[in-house]
């Protein structure tokens, strides 16, 4: 028990520290030490925060001009952070590589954020949120974290409401809920279908405040390139101009990342088109921990791909599956059939059938799985794609369940559904040009978040010293499966009101030795950037870049998608080192360095995906169970249930970079074991 | 430009039910043009009420094309570059012609004033300064080109009122929802039929014989 | 499809640009108008010649990143994104000009590329509510008329992405200003600022050039996101009240 006691000091720990057995990645990685969260707090989980807010040092807002901090990503964290941080009195720095920060990807979340505000009076509360995130997380968070999130979200919603974030009002002007995928209370707060916009919105404008103010500075169409790590501190960045192509240097006390999950690596998901791992893979690159890369966010309601030239995925907030029913024919003949034809006794409601207490509201991954066997089975719906099996050859299967909209505008009138529901149907009908009033809709499942991300302790700061990670781009909140409307509430919560309350203990040592232009780290992280730029230039090859992060993603997706195996993962593994290879052999990127150049921007990314793919695949690979996202086929129930193996992986993966392994290097793996005191583990049913 | 432009509509509103004095014969037209000077009297000097709203119109009108001349200047700025492809979906043709015929309306007025207002020019037979504003109206109206001139400038004048009575209220901020919108749209069409709509009568009536010496 | 297209190429912001033509075949209905123009720069890359730069983001209809004027309207034919357009509005043998957004203040950065920051800086004059991080009262504390915040969340949908701009002939933003000026206006939270928020914003996009309103209605026509020409009205009023009231 002594992980255990290190934590919790006086309190009970209601698991064993795990021993792993299995060692399928075995000669892909080396073992290394122990990981330890220095910072994790103790006592009664219901005080750990408040505690830890009181003892963190203050710093005198005299003192607060003086100390600068840079924020790469305008997102709902980053965005949040720089307006609070700004407000407080910092000098900050803003970087978002799009030409606006109101365009990160927070944007693009349609159903809502969690708040346990208790306003339905139906048994809501901070320690139910908190249960609940970690349950669906399959018990892989931390439970300190989770609880911080459950505690702070009510604030959230009471700052965005201040801020004028409209959500949602029932007919006496106050706040309406819905209830959301995987829970059973009703404590979603939401803005019709564009959600994230409205608060991504409101974190913007606050940020504009205090650009307006003076204390932020932005910096739109730049791209973070390095980390400068200067006496084992994060010290700065690299960033492209990517109008003018200049590579700059800035300089900061403490570095933010803020830039989102790498879901792109898949090709398909329903990331934007410039998401990207770069920001966070360079600092990994530096010595940062990259933590349970392959806890992948599948998402059950997504437009299915329609063929090759597709560009990306669009989502559909799963609060359809609050009225919509999910179902395939139960005879694989029926499948090209008009669905309104097929009759009610064939139809084969399968979320219903197999999960009868949740039905269609099971969690994202149990979704996702289950319209993905139905398809294995020659049952899915829609128009034949072509795929490469797991064996290497091309066949065509149906990508596609219904969901059936039928009895909901039974229920509650078509006028009704549309409120709810309009604009997310138009969207539907102007990508499919389908009408789903009246057809059913298809979805599939398609990768939309990703849990793993940088390795962080309990104040958000990574194993490098002064460089804090916030939002997706960090591990810390989700285990291995997100639930529904708490990508909102993790955003925030670490932007508005984690952050600024642990960043201030780290600058409280300020203010910190000035690093010049010319130190030798700071002169070695530019001509590394600048020789990759001209790397990428030279190479000259026949290659496009899409081409390869094409193959890259059908790789991804094939073998480390929604099921994984080992013999799959070993394969992924062997095809990603040979792309990687060729890619830098064979890669062809026109233009100049020194202008606007989008295929430039992209090789850096894909450059960078190409070796992040493999260590998903490694983590994956050792990670011999199924948890959350992460579904190994050789870890399953006799009725093919996610089987977790708590006694070998209660743990964080969280891995160090070692090296290109096509140059020799291997990752070192270093554990943090997960020790739960205020909640115990269980295996997860929702039947 | 808004309020401006309502003085106008005013005006032009009062300006057509005077024009409409001639269908009840000389008389009655001529006494109506001479008793709008005694206006007011004897509060006011003679001419008095007439002056006031020459004067009025002239800094309505100094407002009016100062505003027309900084929005198009600025809307020349803000777009240097034209497309090469464009098409208007949103707008109504009176809605883009308010500059052109705006223009069009302006050196009519600055005719009309010549003909039957400052110099009294008798476009029928060249002479100047008549004491008689009925004859005058007839005789002008007589020659089929003037009425032409007349009607086109009616037309613009009818653009001009369409999208200037909506574009007024929705300025001063009066169409705050998708009703006063479609109100104050309504409101355009029924202001310039009316207004061009009357004016336009009296030279018709004219030129066919219903109005004559 | 195949289709042949006239598209601005412009090597950088200070460089000439001209329109240049390309065909392109193998289209396909169900392909997004962006993913078109990523087959024809696949085909571009392949022949050696620099890819067509173009924004792009979310392919979703929300980010408000892409932009381009299609065959003369802003975002095309459709009521929606040009992410969101699809082949299928389209025939094969069609001939389709491609611009970027014309406005002074959204100069061209290279190709269909235009630099759109102007708008950050009119939301930077008073685009937002002051509340400090902390600073807030419990949420359902203030009450909102449902039927206000309903007009509130309508037009807070802006997507900040310039077609009202692209569309008016008089090059104005006057329809994204007003839409920040109703959305705020109509919440209670948003009333202390409410006054100089509309000053400040006005007076911040006409000194970046933008142009004046005359109430054409080319920019609700072509919004995406249907924000209604009454909140152009809505922040002429707000202006009144507050030069009324020595703002």
């Amino acid at each position: 028990m002594a992980a255990g006691t290190h934590y919790l000091p006086g309190l009970t720990p209601t698991n064993e520290a795990p021993v792993q057995k299995s060692d399928d990645a075995a000669g892909f990685y080396q073992l290394g030490e122990k990981l330890v969260d220095e910072k994790a707090p103790t006592g009664p989980i219901a005080e750990r925060w408040t505690t830890r807010k009181f003892e963190n040092r203050l710093v005198n807002p005299a003192n607060r001009r003086k100390l600068s901090i840079i924020i790469v990503g305008t997102g709902l964290a980053g965005g949040a952070a720089a307006a609070t941080l700004g407000e407080a009195g910092y000098n900050v720095k803003s970087f978002c590589y799009q030409d606006s920060p109101r365009r990160a990807h927070s944007i693009a979340a349609q159903g809502g954020i969690n708040a346990a505000k208790n306003y339905k009076e139906d048994g809501d509360s901070t320690y139910r949120l908190f249960y609940d995130t970690v349950k669906g997380g399959d018990y892989r968070a931390r439970e300190s974290n989770v609880y911080r999130l459950a505690e702070v979200s009510a604030n959230i919603i009471d700052q965005c409401v201040a801020q004028g974030v409209p959500f949602a009002r029932e007919y006496g002007g106050l706040l309406d809920n819905r209830s959301f995928g995987g829970v059973q209370v009703s404590r979603t707060f939401y803005a019709r279908g564009q959600t994230g916009q409205q608060l991504l919105l409101g974190a913007y404008q606050a940020m504009e405040r205090q650009v307006a103010a003076g204390t932020v500075e932005q910096f739109t169409r730049h791209e973070m390139l390095e980390l400068i790590v200067v006496d084992g501190k994060a010290r700065g960045i690299v960033a492209r101009d990517m109008v003018t192509g200049a590579i700059e240097t800035h300089l900061a006390d403490v570095v933010v990342l803020a830039s989102g999950g790498y879901g792109n690596v898949f090709y398909l998901s329903t990331n934007a088109m410039g998401s990207n791992v770069t920001a966070a893979w360079r600092a990994h690159r530096k010595g940062a921990y990259m933590a349970n890369p392959c806890y992948t966010q599948i998402h059950p309601t997504c437009i299915p791909v329609t063929g090759s030239h597709q560009s990306k995925l669009t989502l559909m907030s799963e609060s359809l599956r609050n009225d919509g029913r999910i179902w395939v024919p139960k005879n694989a003949a029926d499948c090209d059939k008009d669905p309104r034809e097929i009759p009610e006794e064939d139809r084969d409601y399968f979320l219903e059938r197999i999960y009868p207490s949740f039905g269609n509201l099971v969690p994202r991954d149990i979704a996702s799985r289950a319209a993905k066997y139905m398809c294995d089975e020659g049952r899915g719906v829609g128009p034949q794609v072509a795929e490469v099996g797991a064996d290497g050859e091309e066949r065509l299967v149906r990508r596609g369940v219904y969901l059936d909209f039928k009895d909901a505008i039974a229920r509650l009138g078509e006028d009704a559904v549309r409120e709810k529901y309009d604009n997310l149907f138009d969207m539907y009908e102007r990508i499919t040009g389908e009408n789903p009033y009246q057809v059913p809709m298809r979805i599939y499942p398609a990768v939309h978040y990703v849990m793993g991300g940088l390795w962080v302790d309990y104040e958000l700061q990574s194993n490098i010293e002064g460089l804090f990670v916030a939002g997706e781009a960090n591990f810390s909140d989700h285990g291995a499966n997100r639930l529904g409307a708490s990508a909102l509430m993790q955003g925030l919560a670490d932007g508005y009101f984690v952050l600024p309350n642990t960043i201030r203990e780290y600058l409280a040592d300020g203010p910190f030795e000035p690093v010049s232009e010319s130190h030798p780290a700071v002169v070695e992280a530019l001509e590394s950037v600048q020789e990759r730029v001209n790397k990428f230039m030279s190479v000259n090859g026949t290659r496009s870049v899409e081409s390869y992060h094409k193959e890259l993603g059908s790789i991804m997706w094939e073998y480390c998608g929604m099921e994984r195996t080992e013999e799959g993962l070993k394969t992924a593994i062997q095809k990603i080192r040979d792309l990687r290879a060729d890619f830098w052999k064979n890669v062809k990127v026109l233009g100049s360095a020194d202008s606007l150049n989008q295929d430039l921007e992209k090789a850096g990314r894909v450059a960078d995906f190409l070796e992040l793919g493999e260590l998903m695949c490694i983590d994956a690979l050792n990670r011999r169970e199924s948890c959350g996202g992460h579904f190994r086929a050789e870890s399953q129930t006799e009725d093919g249930e996610a089987l977790r193996h708590d006694d070998e992986f209660a743990y964080v993966a969280a891995w160090e970079w070692g090296g290109d392994s096509n140059e020799g290097g291997q990752p070192v793996l270093h554990k943090e074991d997960l020790i739960y005191t205020a909640i115990e583990m269980k295996q997860r049913s929702y039947k | 430009m808004a309020v401006s432009g309502l003085l106008f509509i005013a005006f032009v509103l009062g300006h057509m039910y005077g024009n409409l004095k001639a269908f009840s014969g000389e008389e009655s037209f001529n006494e109506y043009a001479h008793h709008l000077r005694e206006l007011g009297e004897p509060m006011l000097p003679h001419e008095g009420f007439l002056w006031i709203m020459r004067v009025g119109l002239i800094v309505a009108l100094l407002a009016h094309v100062g505003a027309a001349v900084a929005l198009w200047k600025r809307a020349a700025k803000a777009r240097p570059v034209k497309y090469v492809a464009k098409k208007n979906v949103g707008s109504s043709l009176s809605s883009r012609t308010m500059r052109w015929g705006g223009l069009t309306l302006l050196a009519f007025v600055v005719w009309h004033l010549l003909n039957f207002t400052i110099v009294k020019i008798n476009p029928s037979n060249g002479e100047t300064g008549g004491e008689n504003p009925y004859a005058l109206l007839v005789e002008t109206f007589d020659l089929w080109w003037m009425t032409i001139i007349y009607l086109v400038a009616m037309l613009a004048l009818a653009f001009h009122l369409h999208h200037g009575t909506f574009s007024s209220l929705q300025t001063l901020g009066l169409t705050n929802s998708a009703a006063s919108r479609a109100r104050a749209r309504a409101a355009g069409w029924v202001v310039a039929i009316v207004i061009a709509g009357g004016f336009s009568l009296v030279p018709l009536s004219v030129l066919v014989g219903i109005i004559e010496k | 499809m195949k289709l042949t297209l006239k598209i601005w190429r412009q090597a950088g912001p200070t460089a000439e640009g001209a329109i240049k033509t390309y065909e392109l075949d193998g289209v396909s209905k169900d392909m997004s108008f962006l993913e078109m123009l990523d087959l024809l720069n696949e085909q571009l890359v392949t022949q050696g010649e620099e890819p067509v730069a173009f924004d792009s983001d979310c392919r979703e209809g929300i980010c408000g990143m892409c932009s381009l004027m299609i065959n003369g309207q802003a975002h095309g034919p459709e009521v929606t994104t040009t992410c969101q357009l699809h082949m299928r509005s389209f025939n094969d043998g069609d001939t389709i000009t491609i611009e970027p957004w014309r406005a002074e203040p959204f100069p061209v950065l290279k190709d269909l590329i235009v630099d759109r920051s102007a708008f950050d800086r009119i939301i930077q004059a008073g685009g937002y509510i002051s509340a400090n991080t902390g600073s807030a009262p419990e949420a359902n504390s203030v009450p909102a008329p449902r039927d206000k915040a309903m007009r509130a969340f309508n037009v807070a949908t802006c997507i900040g992405c310039g077609a009202c701009v692209a569309a008016c002939p008089n090059g104005s933003a006057s329809l994204f200003m007003g839409a920040k000026i109703t959305h705020l206006g109509e919440l209670p939270q948003g009333q202390p600022e409410r006054w100089s928020r509309v000053v400040d914003m006005v007076g911040q996009h006409d000194a970046e050039g933008f142009g004046g309103c005359t109430n054409i209605g080319e920019c609700a026509a072509a919004c995406p996101k249907e924000i209604p020409l009454d909140v152009i009205s809505q922040l002429n009023k707000d202006l009144r009240t507050a030069l009324k009231n020595g703002h």
